[in-house]
């Protein structure tokens, strides 16, 4: 292990130290997953994975960085360590908030894990995707470009952004495609646990306030499983293997719609914000129920009274439109996006014949309501056929997966 | 969370039939008020409401369908033989026509605003004679609210029968029932309404209703359904959702903003995401990654215009999908999508129909119904019908009295866009027989009558609408003429001719008003019209007159033609039949020489025809069939014209065909049109040839020649929709040869009609303009062979 640091700290630093490590993962301009430099002539050093250790995943509405910070440098690493490269190191881990809209996830980070012989924490680092202007002239300003490491990058910003970073930071992103990475990374997660705990969960009483219990899951073998992943969209995929996968839909209802219609409605400003006014709202009060047309049950169908028949259906009058509150307002476009994921996903198991549903993404970050609504939808509608799981680490999955791509590539 | 709501909420149909407002009120009255303030051109709305019975409402959020069943009584035409006790007087015609009285079936439905509903049941008590009715039935979201008005202006018990049942019910009915119902929309394409010919298996099929709510449900027969999902995102999230982000109240009102809007300022595309297409999905960068998703990001304000295109763009994406996604657990291909979300809307139409194309990769088309906002009505009527067993008839569309599709839409129709106070009407007949698909069919299932699809051809629409508008004057006049001893006839005649024209005019702006058009939809709607006002028979002299004046020629045709040897027989009967078909009075060419011309018989119409090779001659293979095959087992003959068609073209040809040893099944219209022989009228021909030659007398006698109906009373041919007695008649006997005769039959229609069986298809173009687009001139043949490929 101590070679392997050693290694990339006694190479060169700047571009011809990246020119000696030829295959690696440098080669960032080509398509993601398709590196193809030629093979050198000459025997190849011990390859190295050069720090710093970045997973980046730029989502429409959100930046997920993953951060992997060694603690096992020695005195020696320590001196040789390069200035820029231990300001980045200080910088992130000793602070919980960067600027005034970047985020650490204190509370997800993974300590003492062994990534790719060395040991360390992995930091979680959130931000959003209007902001990438910022941070790529804050990689140009920290000369990032100087250290000799790859940025590995998912999401469709690595696409968007790639021209910026090149410009403004000098850097080649390293592209890659976000559904493997997706993967790659809940698969990697689950596998190392939660510090020590286990990063699936499920939730037994997900109705009953006082009886709902937030349980661990093994997923041990997950095969199959299908993935819903819900970020400003969503999509679904059916996972069979480790790498045998397939996206099977999408839909454009999701978290960027829940935020944006609530900003519409309420002229709320933030996720949090949004959510906070979800839980202070009654959905009824906005949406029409069973009940509300037939009195009760529909029998005819085997419909609950309680069930939504048609979402916002009662802001059809002026007299409930006027009656509404803004929390009123927020908790039914909440509980309209997260009742049609459901639906779909639902939909998408029973074509897929798969009974495990795992969600994750950032629409989910402290969004209880709509795991417990998951839960007992999918539960109710597939006559307890269908299981809901949801994972710790939410929306991190990606830029862990883009992580653990620049590993592999050692 | 899901479920389905079929309250009719959106106030946007509107019917072709303006009521007279008094008072000068703004017309403003919201939901609930009730407008009283009118007057009801009953004439033209409730119709036969003095012999109405069997009431059924379906009350939706702002529409209410009535319907009721009635019987209509009408003149028929009635052919009758002399009576011949008093053998010393000689008559100049061969049979009487009488006018009689003749009582049918008639389905009547009406939509309206609910601002109507007292006033309309006012009017309805009124006029209602009947006193057997004790309950209508009743369905709808709003049959609850308007239980006891009804209860207490009409005196009936209200009986609530299941929404879902009732649209089911609707649905199979109209499915069954109405040719063209069914349709696809194509916005982008010169034909918006793609119509599909009726499939003799209607099952199975998802119905997706889209009214506040969505409901999917799988039908799998007559009363076997299921609802297998919904979703509560329909049309109540559309208009409560854009109620709240645009301030606009009116569910059309929404639909009109988001026709303008742009989506893309509001939605966050993949390109948004990506700069550009998302490669290794193949996705491309215009698809929506995230609805609304820029309003979350961007400090802006958005317009009206784009919100309401985004929400629409969210919801119906969100239907599409579900729909294929159900529609693929349930292995279904046919999705018909209704409720008020759809009704009527080219918008929402485009915007599942791209959903549907996108979600399903191009293997499910969504299909809309033109009768769509009538089906619970038709059902709920159905349920309180059930003892008059309506599902063992067939029923047709009465063209007269349905107001068409969209003919009132605000989309179509800017000048309709007055706020209310429009009625749209919907009427069927109940056909006295029932009618299946002619056995013979090659593929019932594809087989579509019509040779030319006039919503498609636009300019062959152009030259027929005028053709039929030019002839107007004439088939009017005559229709007065028909019933000299008729007060009215000449105002009933003005009124025909006013409302055939607004028919035409109707269908110049809208050529998919009342499903394909075609040349025989044209005939059909003026057949119709003619009957609205009381002239069922305007033909009837003319064709009594001509029968006459043939039937005395028919021996010295028999005799030269016996006189022949076989070969010159063969040919001499084929343009006997030629010949015989040039008398046509729907043919304006024809019909102005027979006027005029009156010594114009046999002989000047054989010279008249095309020589030799004929335009479409397949004359040879047909004689060689003759002379080396084996005669045919059993011949089925549609026959077209009366008089010298009938008597001196197909009778000798019929006798040659009984001498060789092959029956025949003579096939003529049920009921009159144009001067087309019908069934009565043919059954005394061939009494009054039998008496004249021993083959026919024999031949019938021994059942050989057989006499039959087609069902109906078209002047062309629907080979799916014919006589069940003649269906089964043809598979009892065999039938190896079917021999289709006139332009309306075998050139308008079924011209590239598939059979199973050899058919012979002729006719004698007698049209200048359709002779020409076929490559000929006026009076050009057409005989046309066809032995089915293996």
């Amino acid at each position: 292990h101590r070679e392997l640091y050693s290694a990339a700290s006694q190479a060169p630093h700047g571009r011809i130290g990246m020119a000696a490590a030829p295959g690696g993962p440098q080669d960032a301009g080509k398509a993601a997953g398709t590196s193809s430099v030629l093979a050198p002539a000459s025997p190849t050093p011990p390859r190295a994975v050069f720090f710093p250790w970045f997973g980046l995943d730029i989502g429409g509405t959100l930046v997920k960085l993953v951060y992997f910070e060694p603690k096992d440098i020695t005195a020696e690493e320590e001196e040789e360590e390069v200035e820029n490269l231990k300001s980045i190191r200080k910088y992130l881990t000793s602070n919980v908030a960067y600027g005034s809209t970047g985020i650490r996830d204190v509370h997800l980070e993974l300590k003492d894990l062994t990534l790719c012989g060395r040991k360390g924490n992995l930091h979680f680092i959130r931000f959003p995707t209007h902001d990438m202007p910022a941070f790529i002239q804050m990689g140009s300003e920290k000369h990032f470009s100087s250290l000799h490491t790859t940025l590995c990058a998912t999401g469709g910003g690595a696409y968007k952004f790639e021209q910026d970073f090149r410009t403004m930071g000098d850097l080649q992103l390293q592209k890659l495609d976000e559904l493997d990475c997706l993967i790659k990374g809940v698969l990697y997660i689950d596998s190392v646990g939660f510090n020590g705990h286990s990063e699936c969960y499920y939730f037994e009483n997900p109705t009953d306030s006082e009886k709902c219990e937030k349980l661990p899951f093994n997923l041990e073998n997950p095969y199959p499983l299908l993935l819903v992943n819900i970020g400003s969209g969503v999509s679904i995929l059916a996972v069979y293997s480790k790498d045998n996968y397939k996206r099977v839909t999408g839909t454009s209802l999701g978290g960027g719609t829940f935020f944006g219609l609530c900003c519409l409605l309420t002229g709320c400003s933030t996720f949090e914000e949004a959510l906070e006014m979800a839980s202070r709202g009654d959905s009824t009060k906005v949406d029409k129920l069973v009940r509300d047309i037939y009195g009760g049950d529909y029998e005819r169908f085997g419909l609950p009274g309680w069930a939504v028949a048609s979402s916002f259906g009662n802001m059809v009058s002026k007299e409930k439109r006027e009656s509404v509150s803004k929390e009123d307002l927020a908790r039914a476009t909440l509980i309209t996006i997260t009742n049609n994921i459901g639906s779909i996903a639902r939909m998408c198991a029973l074509n897929e014949n798969i009974n495990r549903v795992v969600f994750v993404g950032n629409f989910l970050r402290i969004n209880t309501i709509s795991m417990r609504l998951l839960a007992y939808a999918l539960n109710y509608w597939s006559k307890g056929q269908l299981k809901a799981l949801f994972l710790e680490h939410e929306g991190y999955f990606g830029a862990v997966g883009a992580l653990l791509e620049l590993l592999d590539t050692a | 969370m899901r479920i389905y709501l079929h309250t009719d909420e959106a106030g946007q149909e509107r019917g072709a039939f303006k009521m007279a407002a008094r008072g000068g009120r703004g017309g403003g009255s919201g939901h609930g008020s009730l407008d009283k303030s009118i007057t009801l051109p009953p004439d033209e709305i409730f119709r036969n409401l003095e012999n109405a019975k069997r009431f059924a409402i379906d009350i939706g959020g702002s529409l209410t369908k009535l319907a009721y069943y009635s019987t209509v009584q009408h003149k028929v035409a009635r052919v009758r033989s002399f009576d011949h006790s008093g053998k010393d007087i000689e008559h100049e015609s061969p049979y009487e026509v009488t006018v009689q009285e003749e009582i049918t079936a008639r389905l009547h439905f009406i939509k309206f605003e609910n601002t109507y509903i007292e006033t309309c049941l006012d009017f309805i008590k009124d006029h209602l004679v009947n006193t057997e009715t004790k309950v209508i039935k009743a369905t709808g979201g709003g049959a609850y609210k308007f239980k006891d008005l009804i209860e207490k202006k009409l005196g009936l018990k209200v009986d609530k029968e299941d929404v879902m049942t009732c649209l089911i019910k609707g649905c199979n009915f109209v499915l069954k029932n109405i040719p063209h119902e069914v349709f696809a929309y194509q916005k982008d394409s010169d034909t918006e309404f793609r119509f599909q010919t009726n499939h003799p298996n209607i099952f199975p099929y998802l119905l997706v209703n889209i009214g506040s709510g969505v409901s999917i449900v799988k039908v799998e027969m007559e009363d076997k359904f299921e609802w297998i999902g919904g979703s509560s995102i329909g049309g109540g999230t559309f208009w409560g959702l854009g109620a709240l982000l645009t301030k606009t109240k009116k569910f059309d009102e929404l639909l009109q903003l988001a026709s303008k809007g742009q989506h893309t300022n509001v939605d966050m595309l993949v390109k948004d995401v990506y700069g550009g297409a998302y490669q290794t999905l193949g996705l491309s960068g215009n698809l929506i990654a995230s609805s609304f998703g820029k309003s979350a990001t961007a400090d802006k304000d958005f317009s009206k215009e784009d919100m309401a295109k985004s929400l629409l763009h969210m919801i119906s994406n969100d239907i599409g999908q579900l729909a294929c996604l159900y529609a693929k657990l349930h292995n279904l291909d046919k999705i018909y999508f209704g409720g008020f979300f759809i009704r009527g809307h080219p918008v929402t139409m485009r915007t599942i129909t791209y959903s549907i194309n996108f979600f399903s990769k191009g293997e499910v088309q969504a299909l809309f119904l033109r009768h769509e906002g009538y089906l619970g009505a038709i059902g709920a009527f159905l349920k309180g019908a059930e003892q008059d067993n309506p599902n063992q008839y067939s029923w047709g569309e009465n063209y007269a009295g349905s107001s068409g599709l969209m003919s009132t839409s605000p989309d179509l129709c800017p000048m309709q866009r007055t706020r209310s106070g429009t009625f749209d009407m919907f009427e069927m007949d109940r056909l006295e027989r029932p009618l299946v698909n002619l056995p013979l069919l090659k593929d019932s299932s594809t087989y579509i009558p019509d040779t030319v699809d006039l919503t498609d051809d636009a300019m062959a629409r152009k030259y027929w609408l005028t053709c039929f508008e030019e002839a107007l004057d004439g088939v009017a006049k005559r229709a007065a003429a028909s019933q000299p001893d008729s007060i009215d006839a000449v105002e009933r005649a003005e009124k025909f001719q006013q409302k055939y024209w607004n028919k035409l005019q109707t269908l110049r702006q809208q050529p998919f008003a009342y499903g394909t058009l075609t040349v025989r939809s044209l005939l059909d709607t003026r057949e119709h019209c003619l009957n609205e006002f009381n002239f069922p028979d305007p033909y009837s002299k003319i064709k009594q007159k001509e029968n006459g004046i043939a039937l005395k020629c028919f021996q010295g045709v028999i005799e030269s033609l016996d006189s022949l040897d076989w070969k010159e027989r063969q040919l001499a009967l084929v343009k006997g039949l030629l010949a015989g078909n040039v008398f046509d009075w729907g043919a304006k060419a024809v019909s102005d020489v027979l006027e005029s011309e009156t010594q114009f018989g046999f002989e000047e119409a054989k010279s008249k025809l095309q020589e030799r090779p004929w335009l479409e001659d397949s004359y040879d293979e047909w004689l060689d069939r003759l002379k080396e095959g084996p005669p045919h087992k059993c011949a089925l003959i549609f026959a077209d014209n009366s008089g010298i068609d009938i008597i001196l073209g197909v009778f000798p040809f019929v006798r040659e065909l009984l001498s060789s040893g092959t029956e025949v099944i003579l096939a003529c219209n049920s009921g009159p049109a144009l001067n087309d022989v019908t069934y009565s009228e043919s059954l005394i021909v061939a009494e009054k040839i039998a008496a004249m030659d021993s083959v026919i007398q024999s031949a019938l006698k021994e059942e050989r020649l057989l006499l039959v109906q087609t069902g109906s009373s078209s002047p062309c041919l629907d080979l799916s929709r014919l006589d069940k007695g003649l269906a089964m008649l043809v598979r009892e006997r065999k039938t190896d040869l079917v021999i289709i005769e006139g332009m309306g039959r075998a050139i308008h229609t079924n011209y590239y009609a598939a059979l199973k069986c050899e058919s012979l298809k002729l006719a004698v173009i007698k049209n200048s303009w359709l002779a020409e687009r076929l490559g000929g001139k006026i009076f050009s043949v057409i005989f046309k062979y066809e032995v089915p490929r293996e």
